[in-house]
């Protein structure tokens, strides 16, 4: 079993939701990178998003595509990406990771040995932001041979019919997006959220994480109750970005951060019984 | 079944349902602006068959744009070259000065037909920006023009000009600060007010079905143009020549004679300071496939799928993208794409001028200047046709600077 499944029942079976941090792979210096992923779990990561920088990140806003732009000007690659993946598996041979970036990357080094390199390196599931379900046969063929789950998003525009087709083709978990906007764009609103979660669940049973817009421990709490899994990026990144010249204070205060959504999450999660 | 012989592709019937001319074009966006391009497709594919709609088209293209455009027969510059006769299509007598208002007329009707009530726009050299911040005036709409902080610099007085327009310009100073970086936050922007707004991409490149309904916009000039050689001359045209950036203005003289397998066409990119030094924008005569703001096609791209810069001396063809039917009409050989270097086009824009009196854009006069190559190697019974797709008002500072002229 993909460890992103293993992961979500895990988690389901123990009554927590999960927590998915995002981070931009060789930012603010790639050998900063998997001490940082480390850091992550340990500050109660279940599953980490990995950014794969790209010189045009379309769906991004400024923090992340500042973040893409640090990375770049040091020499990040979707290679040195999938090294920095075997590096972190060298150490941590359960936590799920999945890369998320855009298509042209990929297109450029094709995608059979885009796959074969992730799948080598330890990788479980691909977000490709600019590949729509209806342009991603060939890859979800590839991936899924290689056990690697292709992970698509749903839009608050996404009518039913597209839920559907989308759920069809997707594995690990569906990537709700929160808001109409970029990442890092203001609040969320969580009752439209909610509304919209209940629609997607009734197209249905994968996991559904939600992200964009998720920036401190009251947020994730209140998407924690409707969600099952909490995706925050932005805020990560920013705070990186404002301590890339102290990397330990910077490990310490960005999983600290962490560490309170995380503590946020689980109270929030907790049986109302228990909670009375 | 003597057409279907000479011609076994069909143009007519690209691209599929779903924007694709074979491998190329297609939708390649996040989520959030796939249900706002089956939209777009739905009211477009009304409209274009809708002969209201394409009565109020008409009459704006008329009375607004000044529509039709001349072909005209450059007869001084033919003699000086020695060959093929030359026809210019002359798009830069149309209202804003280049073929940019076809297009936005077009769209700016759609999205009144479609109740939106803000148009955002991308712009290089200021020339799409331009025209839809004048359609935008004329319908009173809001209008954002998103414009790379150095294009700002480049091309002060169109900036001017959509200020006076009533427009917003927003400069992008993300990536390299150009017309590639103001797609981006123009998608951006679409993303986020997607319910009010309507995106007016400039070039026939973007996601479905923007490459399709940008080119039915454009392809007046080429419907014109085989018209007018036709009635006036009772002959097509040999050649057919265009600059091509993202290419608009290429496919929109391009398209109605793709089935006319005995035009010869030829796609001019900028080649900058020189294919061979990296500084350029040939895109098609130097990239390779890959996948780029919501479509399949050539790009400029590293090895490892970075987009690149790119460089011309004239901001309108300064893209590391190209539209998708361009790719795909290279790779079946059904058109030809070359590339001239800046100093070549330089000497275009001053060729022109002199020989006829008509200032070309610097845009154009990358076609111009490859017409130089090609006329002599043709005979005098034979025609060229060019598309002069814009005038060259508002490049005469990059001239004389170039020149060591301060104006």
């Amino acid at each position: 079993m993909n460890r992103i499944t293993h992961r979500f029942q895990e988690l389901r079976r123990a009554g927590r939701k999960v927590l998915i941090p995002y981070i931009t792979a060789g930012d603010p210096h790639p050998e900063l990178t998997v001490p940082m992923l480390h850091a992550l779990v340990a500050a109660g990561a279940d599953i980490i998003e990995l950014g794969v920088p790209f010189s045009d990140p379309m769906a991004d806003g400024p923090v992340i595509q500042k973040a893409c732009e640090r990375a770049l000007a040091q020499g990040m690659t979707p290679r040195r990406v999938l090294e920095l993946v075997r590096e972190f598996r060298q150490i941590d041979a359960q936590t799920p990771l999945v890369l998320m970036g855009y298509l042209n990357p990929i297109e450029r080094m094709g995608h059979a040995a885009f796959v074969a390199a992730a799948r080598d390196a330890g990788v479980d599931g691909v977000l490709t932001v600019d590949l729509p379900p209806e342009e991603a046969a060939e890859p979800i063929e590839l991936m899924s041979a290689a056990g690697i789950a292709p992970i698509f998003l749903v839009a608050p525009t996404s009518s039913v019919e597209r839920i559907r087709r989308t759920a069809q083709l997707a594995q690990g978990y569906l990537y709700y997006v929160s808001l109409k906007g970029v990442t890092g764009s203001a609040a969320l609103n969580v009752a439209e959220v909610a509304e919209k979660l209940a629609t997607i669940r009734a197209c249905t049973d994968l996991p559904l994480g939600v992200g964009f817009g998720i920036k401190d421990p009251p947020t994730a709490a209140a998407v924690a109750r409707i969600a099952d899994a909490v995706v925050v990026g932005s805020a990560l990144v920013a705070k990186m970005h404002e301590l890339a010249d102290d990397p330990e204070r910077m490990r310490r205060e960005v999983a600290a951060q962490l560490a309170a959504m995380r503590q946020a999450m689980d109270q929030a999660g907790m049986p109302t019984a228990f909670a009375g | 079944m003597k057409a279907a012989l000479r011609n076994p592709v069909d143009f007519s019937q690209f691209p599929d349902a779903n924007g694709h001319f074979d491998r190329y074009g297609g939708r390649f966006v996040a989520e959030t602006l796939m249900e706002a391009l089956h939209e777009l497709n739905e009211a477009w594919r009304d409209c274009r068959n809708d002969p209201e709609f394409l009565a109020e088209l008409d009459a704006d293209l008329a009375h607004y744009v000044g529509r039709p455009s001349p072909l005209y027969y450059a007869e001084r510059w033919s003699r000086q070259l020695g060959g093929a006769r030359i026809y210019l299509k002359r798009e830069d007598l149309n209202h804003t000065g280049a073929h940019k208002i076809n297009n936005t007329v077009g769209q700016a009707l759609l999205a009144k037909r479609m109740g939106k009530t803000r148009l955002i726009a991308e712009t290089g050299a200021g020339q799409h920006g331009v025209a839809s911040a004048t359609v935008a005036a004329r319908l009173g709409m809001e209008c954002v023009v998103y414009m790379g902080a150095e294009d700002i610099q480049r091309q002060a007085l169109n900036v001017y000009r959509m200020r006076l327009l009533g427009a917003t310009v927003q400069p992008v100073t993300s990536g390299s600060r150009t017309l590639k970086d103001a797609l981006n936050e123009a998608l951006r922007d679409w993303v986020a007010n997607v319910d009010n707004t309507f995106y007016m991409i400039g070039t026939v490149a973007g996601p479905h079905p923007y490459p399709l309904m940008v080119r039915e916009f454009q392809a007046v000039i080429g419907r014109e143009a085989r018209e007018q050689m036709l009635s006036e001359y009772n002959v097509l045209p040999d050649a057919l020549v265009a600059c091509v950036g993202g290419g608009s203005n290429a496919i929109g003289l391009f398209h109605p004679f793709l089935n006319d397998s005995e035009v010869a066409i030829y796609g001019v990119e900028a080649a900058g300071s020189g294919i061979d030094t990296g500084r350029h924008a040939a895109t098609l005569c130097a990239g390779q496939p890959g996948v780029l703001h919501g479509n399949r096609t050539y790009l400029l791209n590293d090895e490892h799928g970075q987009i690149t810069e790119t460089h011309s001396v004239s901001a309108g063809l300064d893209y590391p993208g190209v539209g998708p039917e361009h790719a795909w009409l290279k790779d079946i050989g059904r058109a030809q794409y070359v590339a001239i270097t800046d100093d070549e086009a330089l000497q275009g824009f001053h060729d022109l001028t002199r020989a006829e009196g008509i200032i070309p854009a610097l845009e154009s006069s990358h076609a111009l200047a490859y017409v130089t190559k090609l006329a002599p190697t043709m005979r005098p019974d034979q025609s060229i046709v060019v598309n002069l797709s814009g005038r060259g008002d508002k490049d005469i500072y990059t001239v004389a600077a170039l020149e060591g002229i301060q104006l």
